[in-house]
């Protein structure tokens, strides 16, 4: 069942070599349309966070294939020259903690990524600027990222992700520090970016205020992923 | 695109500055010890500027006056004021000794000039107080850093002389000051015995039966007499007519006199290639090991302001950074650390020149010698860091 969006079978990680090795992924299958937002959740340990790593291309998976879009990225091993051009081009990441680079403002923050594309300093960050207010953070546009609350860091490290307009998001527990309200905001906008831009979305999540928005979800367990229908619920 | 250097420099410019003023303070020392090294061939060149001649005559064979002891007889300079284009030929002595004032004394190259006018070889060209030397015993033109002054009694062995003189930066090759005296005065401060010795030598003359011979009356006292007169000088200068080369005069007198004669540039390879060749070394190897710790400590602290970005780094790499970038980032902050350190030391060195009791010459083209060198150290030793942060995993930027 080939086609655009995120498009992943058989796939399986192994950490290490010998007796300490540990298969954190043993058969991945999942497939998330553009414009969909899928959410992924399973008890601590079960291999969430691997899943999106190997997908965001930051480590290698062992074995299986994947596609985004019409490109086959991965088919028992790396299909793609470039992986920090896949990274920077393809795929907007927000992490379980909100690394953020200290020495630049909230707004250069999520400009950067814009600007190392290419992208003239001004218009990346008006764009930046338009995901902040999204975000209800434009008020801390000016702020070192030192001086923002846990919270809106996150919100910040959402901007960073969704800025380039990346046709694959994968966040990783985006709403853990967020009270209600704004972990709605966040759901809100994930589904929008969705929308207008036809990404393909998967939210990591522990968050029972969020499960219920989801309209389609995957379980995963001890490295096998399930497929289940969600409530979609709507968020507002 | 933004300069990523420069944020995080202006992020952390306490450190930076920080960091940069001590690193400056070590590149102070290093351009400071390039001047103690430019200062000494310096004292030398002034040494013989301020001579006046043109060829040295010396004890044949001898590397004299200067780097060694040389005596002639002091009645030679008649004869080489004959020889064809040499202008005028002076007697010149050189002692370096401790020049007692009260209760202190200062250790200084005591010159002995003959009688003449400014402008004579061996004379100081141009005094900054006081007069000349115009007697010819017990009179002293000082320069001024012996810290002397106009009036000062000095003395030297058993005489006392008074500095009727003062003159700036007349140094001998090892940067002591001059103390100018009249020839006669400097040939028995020099070769003086003290009358132990003189009787000492009577005795054994007198018990010499070669010399006292009864037939022949006088002989006794002609050897003593020759014995205890001294009549030795350390060197000949020789100011040439201009029509005249260098080698053209001195050919003849080495030849003729069988003295070893040196001329201008001879004897400006014997000050710098021998006299102060031990010296240059050790302040060369001196630089060596500045350089090495400066390389060592830049290093140091550019790996350290990289290891503290290891996550930023990481996050960098994991939105698609690429590894240029991240390299011209540390390189620059090197760079830039560099530069601070370079205008600190510079700066510091500019002012601590003066302080240091020997003359130290910072020449413009150390100056920017040492702007490359550590612009090189810098870009060498952000190797390392830039080779750990292209190491970083992009993964470590995700949390579980
Ligand atoms: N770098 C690694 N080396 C070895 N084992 C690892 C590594 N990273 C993760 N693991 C193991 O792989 C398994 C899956 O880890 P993963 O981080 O994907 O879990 P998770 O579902 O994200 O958990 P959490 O909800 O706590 O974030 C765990 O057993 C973990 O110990
Ligand atoms: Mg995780």
């Amino acid at each position: 069942m080939a086609g655009k969006g995120i498009h992943i079978e058989g796939l399986s990680k192994r950490y290490g070599e010998g007796d300490t090795a540990v298969l954190a992924l043993k058969d991945v299958n999942m497939h998330v349309a553009p414009g969909e937002v899928v959410g992924l959740i399973g008890p601590s340990g079960s291999g969430k966070s691997t899943l999106l790593k190997c997908l965001g291309a930051v480590i290698d998976p062992t074995a299986g294939r994947m596609v985004l879009g019409d490109e086959v990225i991965f088919d028992g091993g790396w299909k793609v020259r470039d992986l920090r051009a896949l990274r920077r081009d393809k795929i907007g990441f927000v992490f379980q903690a909100p690394y953020l680079i200290p020495f630049l403002d909230v707004t250069d923050n999520v400009a950067l990524l814009p600007m190392l594309a290419g992208m003239p300093n001004d218009e990346a960050r008006t764009r930046a600027l338009e995901l902040l207010t999204a975000l209800d953070v434009q008020h801390r546009a000016k702020a070192m990222p030192s001086q923002l609350s846990g919270g809106e860091q996150q919100r910040v490290a959402i901007a960073r992700g969704l800025v380039n307009r990346p046709p694959v998001i994968l966040a990783d527990e985006p709403t853990a520090p967020l009270d209600s309200v704004r972990a709605m905001a966040v759901i809100r906008i994930l589904n929008d970016m969705a929308q207008r831009f036809q990404t393909a979305v998967i939210v990591v999540t522990h968050d029972e205020k969020i499960i219920p928005t989801f309209k389609r979800i995957y379980h995963i367990r001890d490295g096998i992923t399930h497929e289940e229908v969600g409530e979609g619920r709507r968020f507002d | 695109m933004i300069s990523l250097a420069g944020r995080d420099i202006l992020h952390a410019w306490g450190k930076f500055i920080f960091t940069g003023v001590g690193l400056g303070l070590l590149i102070g020392v290093t351009l400071t010890m390039a001047g103690v090294y430019r200062g000494m061939v310096d004292d030398g060149k002034v040494l013989l500027d301020n001579s006046g001649a043109d060829l040295w005559v010396v004890q044949k064979d001898t590397l004299g006056p200067y780097a060694e002891s040389s005596s002639i007889p002091d009645d030679l300079w008649r004869s080489i004021r004959t020889m064809p284009g040499v202008a005028e030929a002076v007697n010149v002595t050189y002692l370096t000794m401790q020049v007692v004032k009260g209760s202190k004394d200062v250790r200084a190259m005591v010159v002995g000039i003959t009688a003449g006018e400014a402008g004579t070889p061996g004379w100081p060209p141009q005094l900054v107080a006081g007069r000349q030397i115009t007697r010819s015993h017990y009179e002293a033109v000082a320069d001024i850093a012996t810290g002397f002054q106009l009036g000062d009694v000095l003395k030297i062995r058993r005489n006392h002389y008074t500095v009727v003189g003062l003159t700036r930066r007349m140094v001998s090759s090892s940067g002591d000051p001059m103390v100018f005296i009249p020839l006669k005065d400097a040939q028995e401060a020099q070769f003086l015995k003290d009358n132990d010795a003189i009787l000492m030598q009577r005795r054994r003359t007198e018990a010499n039966p070669a010399f006292n011979r009864p037939g022949v009356p006088g002989l006794l006292d002609a050897v003593i007499a020759s014995q205890t007169s001294n009549s030795s000088v350390n060197a000949v200068l020789v100011r040439i007519q201009p029509e005249f080369s260098q080698k053209e005069v001195a050919e003849p007198i080495r030849r003729w006199k069988r003295l070893t004669v040196y001329d201008r540039a001879q004897m400006e390879s014997i000050l710098v290639g021998k006299l102060i060749a031990t010296s240059a070394k050790q302040i060369g190897m001196f630089l060596v090991i500045l350089a090495l710790v400066s390389a060592a400590i830049v290093a140091f602290i550019i790996y350290t302001l990289t290891m503290d970005k290891i996550r930023e780094i990481a996050v960098l790499k994991l939105i698609g950074t690429r590894n240029r970038t991240i390299a011209w980032m540390i390189l620059q902050q090197a760079l830039v650390l560099g530069v601070i350190g370079f205008v600190v030391g510079k700066i510091s060195a500019t002012f601590a020149a003066p302080l240091f009791p020997k003359y130290v010459l910072l020449t413009p083209a150390d100056s920017v010698l040492g702007f490359f060198a550590v612009l090189a150290i810098c870009v060498l030793s952000s190797i390392v860091a830039i080779r750990m942060a292209l190491k970083v995993d992009p993964a470590e930027a995700i949390g579980g």
